[in-house]
């Protein structure tokens, strides 16, 4: 079973655009546009000169994990790893993924089949020293509980025969790489929160900044609102270090949300799909993945379209000092009207009749919701802000939180139409081939 | 109380003499015992098969009665030291084995894991990781084991003078003087407490790193609050 053909269209779309602005936007967790990726592949590949930055990195092939008892972990599995991207393996549990990763640095080793790493059968160098060329993120992070949190993370750089200040001075740099004070160097673990555990254990697999990161389901076992910190974290480490990821996870919203490609598999330990992650939502390629994916792929998907070409209205906005004439002007066909301070800022929805000219009662305006941020939320965002607010219109704001401009919901709806048709697929009619706008 | 510490000169020690054998037969079994029981424990943590009947095996010279030890040794080593120290040392392993496999295997699956994936052999890693994290498991076996050693070489008067601070029990007897049975099973007693409370400390000073009492919770307060 081999995919090369998404690998190319990896290659093409995530990968080369990663050093596009649209790519490093995406990274900043906004998602992009499709003018903007169009451009970056443009850029790399449009001018006849496809430069290839990055390549294959692991090379899965045809690898097959079978157990003495019979049982098949992994069937015959085929996966190209880009190079200095995150791949994420997603499925449900007995679906092989950790199995898979584990064989990348032979901690299983495969019943046939080869993984080749950098061109390399990994069979060929000792193990030990291919482990040590992988950082490794577990579940729980699996500190060392007897060590301190800077002899964790110097662990790997000692055992590669550093000096012990210089594998120390280099955890410190870690530590401030993934955000971990440096009041906690001479902690144990157990002093530590599961968040603050989990960072210890990205720079310890950091630490002797290997080419490739393996993560075993690294963000499983914290709370909702410290795993996204923690994946926000990663992404802007990727940024700055640009390492090659393999990435385990149960959670599709995770591997949507991480993922450059992802590979999601099936019980059994068989490739279901391998795609970008935009891709994987509008065009999911059989029943087992679309069932995977869930009910609401088609509004997260909207992720990966920018809110940057909303038509934007700024005349039903008025300030909390507008004249009579202001407001009647403002009010002509729009049926309600966005206030703002004297800042530019929000304060609230008001019916024009409502309205006093010269000084408005800030006490009886309708909440605006949340508003979302024109340049850098996504299309989900702009509708989320439009069917939480009450007067069903979206406000737009500037970095500073300053209004730029209103939407209705119609004219959101009318805008993820005009998306769609740019990036057909959606309904998943597209045959194999058709180009596709987003990747 | 004079008479309290008036050794007979039969025993060829003073009391802090007596003291010092004692300490002596009593603590190089239990350090003889742990130099067999980590080789033996660590092969039973690697071949599982083979930890039950070790332990079997433990257990049973556990049974074996120390005057049958010596019925067989005195052949060989004499009326020394070392035929006492031989059962005594082959008694601490019922159970310095348990604790130390244990302690070893209590190491978190996760922990095991990232020391292998971050490349250590298997002996670094029984070394740096599992034995250091098994050490307050082994430590409770030692205080188990110590404290029984102590009260154990008493069994030494049996083949003449060498039970230590268990000979007094003799003397008490043979002298008709009973504050030599009262200085003997204190001072037995008072060394078996002392010992375990070292034990303790050495535990504290080996791990840092353990959660202990109020100031372990107020430091993971601090670390969560940040």
């Amino acid at each position: 079973m081999r995919i090369s053909g998404l690998t190319g269209q990896a290659q093409r779309a995530g990968i080369e655009a990663r050093h596009t602005p649209a790519a490093r936007l995406k990274h900043n967790r906004s998602r992009l546009s499709p003018q903007q990726s169009e451009l970056g592949w443009s850029r790399a590949g449009g001018n006849g000169q496809t430069r290839r930055v990055f390549g294959v990195l692991i090379r899965i092939d045809s690898v097959t994990k079978r157990y003495p008892d019979g049982t098949v972990a992994v069937d015959r599995l085929s996966l190209e790893i880009p190079d200095r991207a995150i791949t994420v393996l997603v499925g449900p549990s007995g679906c092989g993924k950790t199995t898979t990763l584990r064989m990348i640095n032979r901690m299983v080793e495969p019943s046939e089949g080869t993984i080749w790493i950098d061109g390399q059968d990994s069979r060929r160098q000792p193990v030990n020293t291919l482990r040590r060329s992988m950082g490794y993120v577990i579940q729980n992070a699996g500190l060392f509980q007897h060590r301190t949190i800077v002899d964790n993370i110097a662990t790997v750089p000692r055992l590669l025969g550093w000096s012990k200040d210089r594998a120390r001075s280099r955890a410190r740099e870690l530590m401030e790489r993934v955000g971990l004070d440096a009041s906690l160097a001479r902690r144990y673990p157990y002093q530590l929160s599961g968040g603050q555990q989990q960072r210890v254990g990205v720079a310890r697999a950091l630490a002797a900044d290997p080419p490739v990161l393996l993560m075993d389901e690294p963000f499983s076992a914290v709370d909702p609102v410290v795993r996204k910190g923690l994946q926000d974290e990663l992404l802007r480490i990727q940024d700055e270090l640009g390492k090659t990821i393999v990435f385990v996870t149960h959670d599709i919203d995770e591997a949507v949300k991480l993922g450059t490609m992802v590979a999601v598999l099936r019980t059994g330990g068989r490739l279901a799909q391998y795609a970008p992650p935009a891709d994987l939502l509008s065009n999911p390629a059989d029943a087992f993945v679309e069932d995977f994916l869930g009910a609401d792929r088609g509004i997260r998907r909207l992720s990966f379209f920018s809110a940057a070409g909303l038509d934007l209205l700024t005349a039903p906005i008025v300030a909390v000092d507008a004249t009579a004439e202001q407001i009647a002007r403002a009010a002509q066909g729009a049926p309600y009207l966005l206030v703002t301070g004297i800042d530019g800022k929000p304060l609230g929805w008001s019916e024009p009749g409502a309205l006093t000219a010269g000084s408005v009662d800030t006490g009886r305006l309708l909440s605006y919701g949340r508003p979302f941020v024109a340049g850098e939320d996504s299309l989900r965002s702009a509708l989320d802000c439009a069917v939480l607010s009450p007067a069903g219109w979206a406000v737009a704001v500037d970095g500073e939180g300053r209004a730029t401009g209103v939407i209705s919901q119609t004219a959101i709806a009318e805008a993820i139409r005009g998306a769609h048709e740019a990036a057909p697929g959606v309904g998943g009619t597209t045959g194999a081939g058709e180009p596709k706008a987003l990747r | 109380m004079n008479r309290f510490f008036d050794i007979p000169s039969d025993l060829q020690h003073d009391w802090i003499g007596l003291v010092g054998l004692h300490l002596r037969e009593a603590l190089l079994p239990v350090l003889g015992g742990l130099l067999l029981a980590l080789p033996i424990a660590q092969l039973c943590v690697r071949l599982r098969w083979l930890y039950p009947p070790v332990l079997w095996v433990t257990t049973v010279l556990y049974a074996i009665p120390s005057l049958a030890f010596f019925v067989v040794l005195i052949d060989y080593t004499g009326q020394t030291e070392l035929t006492v120290m031989i059962p005594l040392t082959v008694y601490t392993l019922v159970v310095l084995v348990p604790a130390i496999v244990d302690g070893v295997r209590s190491v978190p699956q996760e922990t095991l894991a990232a020391a292998t994936a971050m490349g250590f052999g298997p002996v670094r890693r029984y070394v740096q990781v599992q034995l250091p994290i098994a050490t307050p498991a082994i430590v409770a076996g030692l205080r188990v084991a110590t404290v029984s050693s102590i009260s154990l070489v008493s069994v030494g008067m049996l083949i003449g003078n060498q039970g230590a601070l268990g000979n007094l029990l003799h003397d008490a007897q043979i002298y008709n003087r009973p504050e030599l049975a009262w200085n003997s099973v204190l001072t037995t007693a008072a060394l078996a407490v002392l010992v375990d409370a070292l034990l303790v400390g050495v535990r504290v000073l080996l791990t840092p790193w353990m959660p202990s009492g109020s100031g372990a919770t107020r430091t993971r307060k601090e670390a969560t609050a940040r």
